[in-house]
């Protein structure tokens, strides 16, 4: 099944998420469609699944045009879609999760789950699938979970699969695995959209390449002859510079000293497990791994945040196991949180007073019970022009601002006050590449003031080019540590999956 | 700080130039508004439904406007009754600005009231500078403990607000009956329930009797108006305000920031019961001179509704307090001229409260009144 869209425009108010957007969607071919987050790729994609009526162009199936007035007659046209984020019943098995919606009944709306099993079975062998339809999905891992979603889809007859950032959550090597079963898929006829960001992954699985800024179809390449800067220059509008320009670190003293650290999650269970860690002055250290093996605990235990179960936590030769994330604050630990809309900041709070969110207690902010909001709005002002926060005023909402700006507005928060210590997790997740750059620029500006700065983060790419050491974290435990100098690729990504260092 | 002292470059100029988002006039404006007026109509519709004649429809606002506002002594009336439920509302308003559901306005108002007339009778020989603010001030901190109580359940063991504070209405309705019942709260000789009467050096000042013995407007809106100043600089001024609404809006923000929410938690419960208590103080030193079983006359359920007429602001809750106020004044006009029962008011009430909850329901009623189509961005 071929798709075509032609002159695709989607507004929202004043914003144009499309605008007169047209590609192609061939059968037996990967189509890879490349843009930084806001570039206009989910949009593009809830048109074609049904979500979204365009206001403007049409959608062609076969040379055929197309209505889609829900979901439900995208899925039945055979176009689905793979969400980033899993949209599983956890406590569900395999099969039952596939055939959710659509089950198979007998006489009397009798489940007849031996025939969804088998259907299950059959979809996974015709693949190279491989999943027990009986297991319970909570207990599988991510990738084996992202399997059963594409089984959910090919079970409802698509022949056009989209993937939506497919990557996001898999290790090195399940990355390789999910490209042999694309190949796989496309050989079998289907036509695959794969949605990504990351450079690398398109070059190498796609068989052609859309890129998307600012709502439009900026250009196509071909991957064989294409490169990575080419790329990246199409995607954001400018030449890129992927690696931070840095000096060697010159370490001091050490400064965070953890030792034998554990910590438990919300459901009581071991998070970390007995992590050991020292962070000494102008130093990066990089914390790489798959998300959920523990360096969410983590943070937050360093943060004050969260209980230490067992172990001790020194900063400045002082043992702060036990303090509050207040009294770490005023020691001089700043952090960055992993996700700013649910603990970095307030949205419906104006930047002014996201940006004292964690200093309003002391001066020159307040004193006593009073606030000073003239001395905040000034102080503000400071930090919205040196750290670069694009807004037209202090008094918008932190929720009116792009990704990018809320994260430079936190990173400004947190860096703009005397810091020994800053802790980022996951500082540039789902923020356009020049607020990246922008932001890793700083961290390694306050390093090489000589503060020590933890680095938590998800994308190998960030640890590799700010880390002057590299810790793997799999399973709550360090699985490999690693001097940046000399580091490869590969033996990071074995760690991260869990074989030995 | 040195570099400050200098002139400001244009770009941080333009930073600081108000923004006009801080103020959402459909939010704030509209929506009330409209509610109000929809209300008012279905009200005139219910009445024509059950056999009520038009011109009697007729009177009967025109009774509801003219008891309400249309004279001096409907104008004390009003702001009599406006009083207890803006105070009550402001309390209300302060635990939705931080998150919390307080159902409890009214058991605090019973355990304030309650304590306001015990001082207000028992203690003898004191000028009114003395007596006055001490069972005010009874008022305030039995309230006070009364929020504060399920505030406390909340921060230790995670009780949920709604449940605790239902329970403790309850627990202070039936206490009251009891009280009532028995010495040394009865009044000696009386066999209903019913309290000592509050002497008169702890009586709320009447303020118009200058003017009319018969207006009983009295200083408890004095003290309504500097709550609501008061409420105002406490959320909006203070470092306490700024973690009450950083929790209300996002609590694990401000639990990363630093905040601890158990005891924000407890200080919103107790400041919004001394608010709540204040108001039964202010019923019964101001109004009534005693307590009897349902003396807030539910203003502690009413000030639920304003806190969301309110939209949880002071200023908005003052106007939200004075237009139940009308109702409640006018009301009782609209039964002595038009014969119209004054359970209408109530029905009036509960679909304003049913329009404002649901924003999108005046949207579709009055699409002319909104802008198009916000974006719905994802």
């Amino acid at each position: 099944m071929d798709i075509e869209l032609r002159g695709i425009t989607k507004r929202f108010g004043d914003l144009v998420a499309n605008n007169n957007i047209s590609l192609k969607i061939r059968a037996g071919e990967v189509l890879g469609l490349l843009g930084e987050n806001g570039a206009g790729k989910s949009t593009l994609m809830n048109v074609l699944s049904g979500l979204y009526r365009p206001d403007e162009g049409e959608i062609l199936i076969d040379g055929k045009p197309t209505r889609f007035e829900s979901a439900g007659d995208a899925i039945r046209a055979g176009i689905g879609m793979v969400h980033q984020h899993f949209m599983l019943v956890p406590v569900f098995t395999v099969a039952e999760n596939v055939v959710l919606g659509v089950e198979p009944v007998g006489p009397l709306d009798h489940l007849d789950l031996a025939t969804a099993r088998e259907q299950v079975r059959k979809i996974s062998a015709e693949h190279g699938l491989d999943v027990d339809p009986d297991a319970i999905i909570e207990e599988l891992p991510v990738g084996t979970q992202q399997r059963v979603e594409i089984i959910k889809v090919l079970f409802r007859s698509a022949s056009v699969l989209i993937f939506d950032e497919p990557t996001a959550v898999l290790t090195p090597q399940e990355v390789t695995e999910f490209f042999g079963i694309l190949r796989s898929l496309r050989d079998a006829g289907k036509a695959l959209v794969f949605i990504t960001h990351k450079l690398h992954e398109v070059l190498e699985v796609a068989d052609r390449i859309n890129v998307l800024r600012g709502g439009k179809v900026v250009g196509e390449a071909e991957p064989k002859t294409a490169t990575e800067a080419e790329l990246a220059e199409m995607m954001v509008g400018r030449a890129v510079h992927f690696q931070v320009e840095k000096r060697p670190a010159r370490p001091g003293p050490a400064l965070l000293e953890v030792r034998d650290l554990m910590v438990t999650n919300e459901r009581d269970e071991l998070a970390v497990d007995g992590v050991s860690l020292t962070v000494r002055q102008g130093e990066v250290v990089g914390v790489a791994g798959v998300q959920g093996n523990g360096q969410t605990e983590l943070v937050e235990a360093l943060a004050g945040l969260r209980p230490i179960v067992r172990g001790s936590v020194s900063f400045l030769g002082r043992d702060i196991t036990r303090a509050s994330a207040r009294e770490r604050h005023l020691l001089g630990i700043a952090h960055v949180p992993e996700d700013r809309h649910r603990s970095g900041m307030v949205g419906e709070f104006d930047i002014a007073e996201n940006m004292v969110l964690d200093s309003y207690y002391d001066e020159p902010y307040s004193t006593g019970l009073t606030m000073h909001w003239p001395a905040v709005h000034k102080v503000c002002v400071k930090n919205v022009i040196e750290f670069d926060v694009r807004t037209p005023s202090i008094y918008a909402l932190a929720d009116h601002l792009s990704g990018g700006n809320q994260q430079k507005l936190i990173v400004a928060r947190e860096l703009s006050r005397n810091v020994k210590l800053v802790i980022a997790a996951q500082p540039t997740r789902g923020i356009d590449v020049g607020s990246i750059e922008y932001i890793h620029k700083r961290i390694i500006a306050a390093r090489d003031a000589g503060v020590g700065v933890l680095i938590v983060s998800t994308e190998l790419d960030e640890i590799l080019s700010l880390s002057d050491h590299v810790l793997v974290m799999f399973r709550g435990r360090i699985a490999g540590e690693f001097d940046a100098a000399n580091v490869s690729r590969s033996s990071i990504g074995l760690a991260m999956a869990g074989a030995a260092a | 700080m040195s570099d400050y002292i200098r002139q400001e470059t244009a770009e941080e100029a333009a930073l600081t130039r108000a923004s006009a988002v801080r103020f959402d006039v459909e939010q704030l404006l509209i929506v009330p508004v409209l509610a109000v007026a929809l209300a008012i109509l279905l009200g005139g519709l219910t009445m024509l439904a059950t056999g009520v004649s038009v011109p009697t429809v007729g009177q009967a606002f025109a009774a509801l406007f003219t008891g309400s506002f249309g004279s001096l002594s409907a104008i004390s009336e009003t702001l009599t009754a406006a009083a207890p439920i803006t105070l009550a509302a402001l309390g209300v308003a302060l635990g939705f600005r931080a998150g919390l559901f307080n159902i409890g306005a009214e058991g605090q108002m019973i355990a304030g009231g309650m304590a306001a007339v015990t001082v207000g009778f028992s203690l003898t020989g004191l000028p009114v500078f003395v007596h006055l603010p001490l069972a005010l001030l009874a008022g305030i901190a039995a309230g006070a403990i009364w929020g504060a109580i399920p505030g406390w359940l909340k921060a230790t063991t995670g009780a949920h607000e709604v449940i605790t504070t239902i329970m403790l209405n309850l627990i202070a309705m039936q206490l009251t009956n009891f009280l009532l019942r028995n010495p040394p709260i009865q009044k000696p000789g009386r066999h209903d329930p019913v309290s000592s009467s509050v002497l008169s050096s702890a009586e709320l000042p009447k303020l118009l009797t200058w003017l009319d013995p018969n207006l009983r407007l009295n200083a408890g809106i004095i003290i309504t108006l500097v709550m609501v100043l008061l409420v105002y600089w406490l959320l909006f001024r203070t470092t306490l305000g700024f973690e009450f609404r950083a929790s209300g809006l996002n609590p694990s923000a401000a639990r990363y920031a630093g905040m601890r929410s158990s005891l924000i938690i407890v200080a919103v419960m107790a400041i919004g019961g001394a608010l709540a208590g204040l108001a039964g103080a202010n019923q019964v030193l101001g109004v009534l001179g005693r307590a009897t079983p349902g003396f807030t006359g539910g203003a502690g359920f009413n000030a639920i509704a304003v806190a969301l007429l309110g939209r949880s602001h002071p200023a908005g809750v003052l106007i939200a307090g004075i237009l139940f106020g009308a109702l409640d004044a006018g009301g009782r006009q609209m039964q002595v001229e038009a014969g119209v029962r004054i359970d209408l008011i109530a029905i009036i009430q509960a679909l304003i409260i049913a329009f404002v909850a649901a924003p999108m329901l005046m949207r579709a009623a009055f699409p002319w009144a909104f802008r198009k189509n916000k974006p719905a961005r994802p």
